[in-house]
């Protein structure tokens, strides 16, 4: 009898199984989560990326709450045809802002990590309003009730929450987080003060009224700079290299 | 608990369990199951050398020959890119009008302009770049409102139309119509009969109409003429049946005069390489038999 035939012992004493067990889990813990927080590379040192305007983070939610992520993933694996179709792999730095990350598991539609700037304002109110308009393919559900208007009234909070789990919004940040979002639908002023706070933000009322603060002009600021925070053509594939 | 014991139709031994005279067989695992589970252990040791897997305080196991999944796509994209590069390089050197003089190389990135304008440009134009009517022009027809030669198709797609791009077209707001009856720079009825009168120009233009002086004061410097176009880049013409937003009758022509639509298109160079926009460019020109 080997020693590999002695198992039964600690198998059939539920004191030393119960220790086992915990042995086994603490061993398995410290090696795969402890080095996450302390590894240098695991966050690429990527400029650009920037904590969502106010504006995004209301359409984020959206995107959470009508469930976007169930069909659409945000991650583009570094493989030569998601490359080729989506363009650059998405970095770990591109995410390190979302609480959660909408990475996803599952692509029924198209990988949204590089959504942004792909198309116009106008065709992404009517692709969400009715998608068989403008794909006639489509199997995605319509979302006309995205035309209601947004209820913004906790934006500050919202950012206060983020900024308790590690976002950089700083206080100048949240005391203006409501103009902010107003700014962002209804100015159309290269020099506004939130594309100073939030470089590259999608300025402008995607549902053509820049009175009235819709879901629609949340939902299309998100989508539109998904992907366009990092300038790839400053980066050195040598420094992302994983 | 029964005793352990041989039993005798099998010829394995027990394990001491009984139920109601129903004894439990110890039958030991198959050697062929124990062989691979210890070379699958021994695998993982050499997994574990020549590949990255371990962490480490503040870096990782880097493997023995420094393997990495983006190290890997970069040696794949060289490849494909070599692989390619027998058209690809031709394509990258040549302007827009030598590709199109060049019949072997024009096939070449036709193909590869179709490929590209089905996942980028389809979304709106439509397949084969029938348009959308009401929201998006075709690219099928004759009517080219940014111009149908192949180095203005160019421009168009690489900086495109009234977006944040300042080379795109229309960005800097030259081609924006006047919402004329919203800021009441025409009346209800003065719409009413320069729309009479833009229709006409489809057939027999209604000469010495109260809508064709209407037309000649304020449409004329954009739209030409009798309504031919080439006033500006981006003011179509209007003596055809083409529309990009509305249906080409009265009231379509008072809805866009009265308050106009303005279309708008992505900046694809900030997404496409400069080759990839060449065979689109190539591809969208075969389409509506470009000038």
């Amino acid at each position: 009898m080997s020693v590999f035939n002695q198992h039964k012992v600690l198998e059939t004493n539920v004191f030393f199984l119960a220790v086992g067990i915990l042995l086994f889990v603490i061993v398995g813990g410290l090696v795969e989560i402890v080095p996450l927080f302390s590894i240098s590379s695991t966050i690429e040192k990527v400029g650009g990326v920037r904590p969502y305007s106010p504006l995004e983070l209301m359409g984020r939610d959206i995107y959470i709450r009508e469930g976007c992520y169930l069909c659409h993933s945000q991650m583009i694996r570094p493989f030569k045809d998601e490359v080729e179709r989506y363009g650059h792999y998405s970095l770990a730095a591109e995410s390190k802002y979302d609480h959660p990350f909408q990475w996803g598991s599952k692509r029924t539609g198209p990988d949204l990590a590089r959504v942004g700037g792909k198309y116009t304002d106008d065709w992404l109110v009517r692709h969400f309003i009715n998608p068989r308009d403008v794909v006639p393919e489509s199997i995605m559900p319509g979302y006309p009730h995205l035309r209601k208007p947004l209820d913004y009234s906790d934006i500050a909070a919202k950012l206060e929450t983020l900024r308790a789990v590690g976002v950089p919004y700083t206080d100048d940040d949240i005391k203006n987080a409501k103009t902010d979002l107003e700014e962002q639908v209804r100015s159309d002023s290269s020099d506004a003060a939130i594309l100073k706070r939030y470089p590259k933000a999608h300025m402008g009322a995607a549902d053509g009224n820049p009175k009235a603060i819709s879901q629609m002009d949340a939902l299309v600021a998100y989508v539109q700079v998904l992907g366009t925070m990092v300038d790839f053509t400053a980066v050195k594939p040598e420094t992302i290299r994983r | 608990m029964a005793s352990i014991e041989k039993d005798s139709v099998s010829g394995q031994m027990t394990t001491g369990h009984e139920w109601d005279g129903i004894k439990e067989l110890n039958t030991p695992l198959p050697k062929w199951w124990i062989v691979i589970f210890w070379v699958s252990v021994i695998w993982a040791i050499g997994y574990w050398i020549v590949y990255p897997s371990w962490p480490t305080t503040s870096n990782y196991s880097h493997g023995l020959f420094g393997w990495s999944a983006r190290g890997q796509l970069e040696e794949d994209l060289k490849d494909q890119k070599l692989a390619r590069s027998q058209w690809l390089s031709k394509i990258e050197a040549a302007s827009v009008e030598d590709i199109a003089k060049d019949k072997s190389l024009l096939n070449y990135a036709m193909v590869g302009g179709k490929i590209a304008f089905g996942e980028n440009c389809a979304a709106c134009h439509g397949t084969g770049g029938i348009g959308r009517p009401g929201a998006y022009p075709s690219l099928a027809d004759d009517v080219w409102l940014w111009g149908g030669t192949l180095a203005d198709i160019q421009q168009t797609i690489t900086h495109g139309v009234r977006n944040s791009d300042p080379a795109s077209r229309g960005g800097d707001g030259s081609a924006t119509m006047p919402s004329f009856g919203a800021d009441g720079i025409l009346t209800p009825e003065q719409i009413s009969q320069v729309a009479e009168y833009v229709v006409s120009l489809q057939k027999t233009p209604a000469a010495g109409s109260p809508g064709e002086k209407i037309f000649n004061d304020n449409c004329v410097a954009c739209h030409g003429q009798g309504g031919v176009g080439g006033g500006i880049p981006g003011a179509p013409p209007l003596n055809t049946a083409i529309r990009t937003f509305t249906k080409p009758t009265v009231e379509g022509v008072i809805a866009q005069v009265t308050k106009p639509h303005h279309g708008s298109m992505p900046s694809w160079g900030r997404r496409l390489d400069a080759t990839t926009i060449k065979m689109l460019t190539v591809y969208v020109h075969s389409l509506g038999g470009g000038k």
